[in-house]
């Protein structure tokens, strides 16, 4: 390369110096790529939630002063619904009743649930159940069934692909959802208000 | 006819001399219609591709009349439909041409891909046009789906909401895939926007270029026929395929009528039976999207149906619903394989023997059965039938080196009958 560099100008017709010419077409390749993949980083990240939308993601608030023994009240957070259900001693006792036919009856998956919800009713408080109402397949919200039936110790059943949640959110077994419903992170401001979004311990 | 107007043409050095000597358009007219040389033996399935150009013609057209007055937002989109529907003259029909189109779209393409299954049009050489046609079918499927969430209906919504959610089921990325698409935690106003990006703009350039792709190829190859035989293997002295005529006039009038019988059924759906019973428009997207409150039964529109149900049919594994998002992906990845699991010498299902005919029938009737089953709610005895059936549907595919190498072929003519 050094000294066939040195070209005469009359020197038209010398032979193609096919080292230099494919080092310069791969290195032109190369940064041509890397500056392509600087330029895609703009239009994939405006993809990413926005400034707005990451901000309606704050924590939320629920009164769950007025709610009966059975009942259950919705409140939004992220956009998704999140369940609150109160539970009487006997819906309490059927989770015991009912874990031979769970998947995950000792709620052994980390991500469904804070290190404050794991105990068998997966909740802070026995009575009060928080919940995604978020189906662990697809995304659905499951319905609420209370009613214990023949073969049905109450629960959730989502209305999408038909899988089946205890009145603890744990899924049942062969069910297309594959975990439990995630008890989002929260905490109790008192006794009857509930903050959703921010774990209990933590500066509200 | 035509070697009469190259002739007049370089007489008179007409305008269209002046027009050759700068852009090739008696060439490209010759080459690609009216020197085109198809096989005399086409039949009814033969309609097919040209059908699907009159449909997208149809979609573009409508499609770009309702972009005048429909808002892409999420206050104003179901609203904005509604006005369409009621309020903007002509609106509604526009609207259902658009609608029923989807659907007819969709039919078209599925008996045009049968087609190909029946002769064996995606072996070789015409493995790349196979592809590019697997290529455009996804993308229709990418379409249809962005288009459905544009009305902000609750089928829009939750559809939209469960098939983005098939993303999440990805190992390590799918949480933040699935937030990527989205643009928010949920389906929002952002996702409605950028699937509407896509809808208009995006999707329909790269299916304008893979149809044109898919032609070249077409024109490259030349069109297969119910007997598989390749009509350039015999030529006569002029070089014309002795059992080709040319495209123009004799395929453009046949598909013109074609396209008469067509728009019979098509105007019959689309002014008596739009919403098709709730196939073509299901009734929950007549409520506006609620992101709180999931309607009792949500079913994907019909053709989407049977992928939904292999979806369903495979059970979680390990805690991850992702074998059957795995499992949906390949019920249509071995689509674009067929060309290199079939090793029979044969094309056409006529010199065929009986295991394949046996394996096309037993795949056609699987992918019916689970179009069905994709619509019902899940019983026992439905799962069950679902999973025979997507055994049935991958056994097609698995077994196809195997059955096509061991299956008696009749031998093929010379030339094409009749």
């Amino acid at each position: 390369m050094s000294s066939d560099a040195v070209v005469k100008s009359e020197a038209v017709n010398e032979p193609v110096n096919t080292g230099r010419r494919r080092f310069l077409t791969i290195s032109t390749a190369v940064v041509g790529a890397i500056g392509a993949g600087y330029v895609a980083v703009p239009f994939l990240g405006s993809w990413m939630p926005s400034k707005k939308a990451l901000a309606a993601g704050a924590p939320v608030e629920a009164d769950i002063a007025k709610l009966e023994m059975g009942q259950a009240i919705k409140v939004e957070w992220r956009g998704k619904s999140v369940i609150i259900i109160r539970r009487g001693e006997d819906v309490l006792a059927r989770l015991t009743e009912v874990e031979e036919k769970l998947l995950d009856p000792k709620s052994e998956l980390e991500t469904q649930q804070p290190e404050y919800a794991l105990n068998q009713h997966r909740s802070i408080n026995k009575e009060y159940l928080v919940l995604l109402s978020w189906c662990t397949h697809l995304g659905c919200s499951p319905t609420y069934t209370p009613e214990v039936r023949a073969d049905w110790q109450g629960g959730f059943i989502c209305p999408c692909h038909g899988s089946k949640f205890d009145m603890a959110g744990r899924v049942h077994k062969g069910m297309p959802a594959p975990s439990n419903m995630i008890v989002p992170p929260h905490q109790y401001l008192t006794d009857t208000r509930v903050l959703i979004g921010v774990d209990q311990g933590v500066e509200a | 006819m035509s070697d009469e107007n190259s002739s007049v043409t370089n007489e008179k050095g007409g305008m269209m001399e002046w027009v050759d000597a700068r852009f090739p358009a008696t060439k490209v007219w010759n080459e690609h219609i009216a020197e085109y040389y198809a096989p005399k033996n086409f039949n009814f399935w033969y309609f097919m591709g040209s059908l699907a150009m009159i449909v997208l013609v149809n979609q573009i057209l409508t499609g770009i009349w309702l972009t005048m007055s429909y808002n892409p937002s999420a206050e104003h989109a179901f609203d904005s439909v509604e006005y369409i529907m009621r309020d903007v003259e002509w609106g509604w029909l526009l609207r259902y041409m658009h609608s029923t189109g989807a659907s007819a779209f969709f039919v078209v393409i599925y008996l045009h891909m049968f087609r190909g299954m029946m002769y064996g049009s995606y072996k070789a050489p015409r493995e790349l046009l196979w592809i590019f046609g697997m290529i455009i079918y996804v993308l229709l499927m990418a379409e249809a789906f962005m288009g459905y969430l544009l009305p902000w209906g609750q089928m829009s919504f939750w559809g939209a909401q469960v098939i983005i959610n098939l993303f999440g089921a990805i190992p390590f990325i799918g949480e933040d895939l699935t937030l990527w698409i989205r643009g928010d935690y949920v389906i929002s106003g952002a996702t409605l926007t950028r699937f509407f990006a896509l809808h208009v703009v995006a999707v329909p350039i790269a299916l304008l270029l893979m149809v044109f792709l898919h032609l070249v190829a077409l024109h490259k190859v030349g069109s297969n026929n119910p007997d598989g035989i390749e009509i350039k293997a015999n030529k006569d002295e002029n070089g014309i395929p002795r059992d080709g005529i040319p495209f123009h006039p004799y395929y453009s009038v046949k598909d013109i009528m074609g396209v008469v019988g067509f728009l019979i059924f098509f105007a019959a759906a689309l002014f008596f039976a739009p919403e098709m019973g709730g196939y073509f428009l299901e009734p929950p997207n007549f409520l506006p999207a609620d992101p709180l409150t999931t309607p009792a039964h949500i079913a994907p529109v019909w053709y989407f149906t049977p992928f939904y149900a292999i979806l369903r049919a495979i059970p979680s594994i390990a805690g991850s619903a992702f074998p059957g998002v795995l499992a949906m992906g390949a019920a249509i990845v071995f689509l674009f394989l067929l060309p290199w699991l079939d090793k029979s010498e044969v094309k056409s299902i006529r010199y065929r023997g009986w295991i394949f005919k046996l394996m096309l029938t037993l795949f056609v009737i699987s992918f019916i059965i689970l179009g069905y089953l994709g619509m019902q709610s899940p019983t026992e005895a439905k799962t069950l039938l679902a999973r025979v059936s997507t055994a049935v549907y991958f056994i097609f595919f698995l077994a196809m080196p195997w059955y096509t190498k061991i299956d008696k072929t009749k031998p093929v003519p010379d030339r094409v009958t009749h």
